[in-house]
């Protein structure tokens, strides 16, 4: 296996819901479509939500937090306010006006809705800063 | 104590390990100083970002280069 350097800092560590619904799972697959692509890194959010000692000092050393959550319960967003973490960019996979359902076939092309809106909002965030 | 210094082997986790072997030495303590450059190991720590430092089994720190003063306070 190529030995890689973790010591640099991702620009944009990204956080999914990865719920128990469609939209759960887009937002857990748009976040793993952000990572494949480098254009962020996938981090745990589970790993917050547990008090994870490495996960909660790694994620306070990113530039950019992305909170992607599947509906406005927010898991994605308490959890990382919970512990005081700022979310720079948020987005709920509803506002994109897919439906909430108990079902998990996903739609490559609404999975792609969400990265595509969230490399939208990177770019204007990046633009200001 | 046993303290960790968890990183592939780049410069800034060599400039951690020698910050902690400062703060150590100054201290004089009695400290067991071991480096973790396996990166399927540091990532057994939840650590996804290096150089990171584990005292005792606990991590304190990850993605930052201390300095001795402040690797003193955690190690105190």
């Amino acid at each position: 296996m190529e030995e890689r350097c973790l010591c640099q800092p991702s620009e944009a560590l990204v956080f999914a819901c990865s719920g128990g619904s469609n939209v759960g799972q887009i937002a857990n697959q748009a976040a793993i479509e952000l990572d494949k692509s480098g254009i962020g890194r996938m981090f745990c959010l589970a790993g917050i939500g547990g008090h994870i000692a490495g996960m909660v000092e790694s994620t306070k050393v990113g530039k950019i937090i992305v909170a992607l959550d599947g509906c406005p319960v927010a898991c994605a967003k308490n959890t990382l306010e919970h512990l005081n973490f700022r979310i720079d960019i948020y987005l709920d996979v509803t506002e994109l006006g897919i439906e909430k359902l108990h079902e998990f076939e996903l739609a490559k092309e609404d999975v792609s809705r969400v990265v595509d809106k969230v490399v939208e909002r990177l770019k204007s965030l990046t633009m200001v800063k | 104590m046993k303290i960790k210094i968890l990183g592939p082997g780049c410069p800034k986790c060599k400039m951690l390990a020698a910050n902690v072997q400062e703060a150590v030495s100054k201290m004089g303590i009695d400290a067991e100083i071991s480096k973790v450059e396996n990166i399927d190991e540091i990532m057994k720590y939840g650590v996804m970002v290096t150089p990171g430092l584990v005292v005792d089994e606990v991590v304190k720190s990850a993605g930052k280069v201390l300095s001795v003063e402040e690797i003193k306070k955690i190690i105190s």
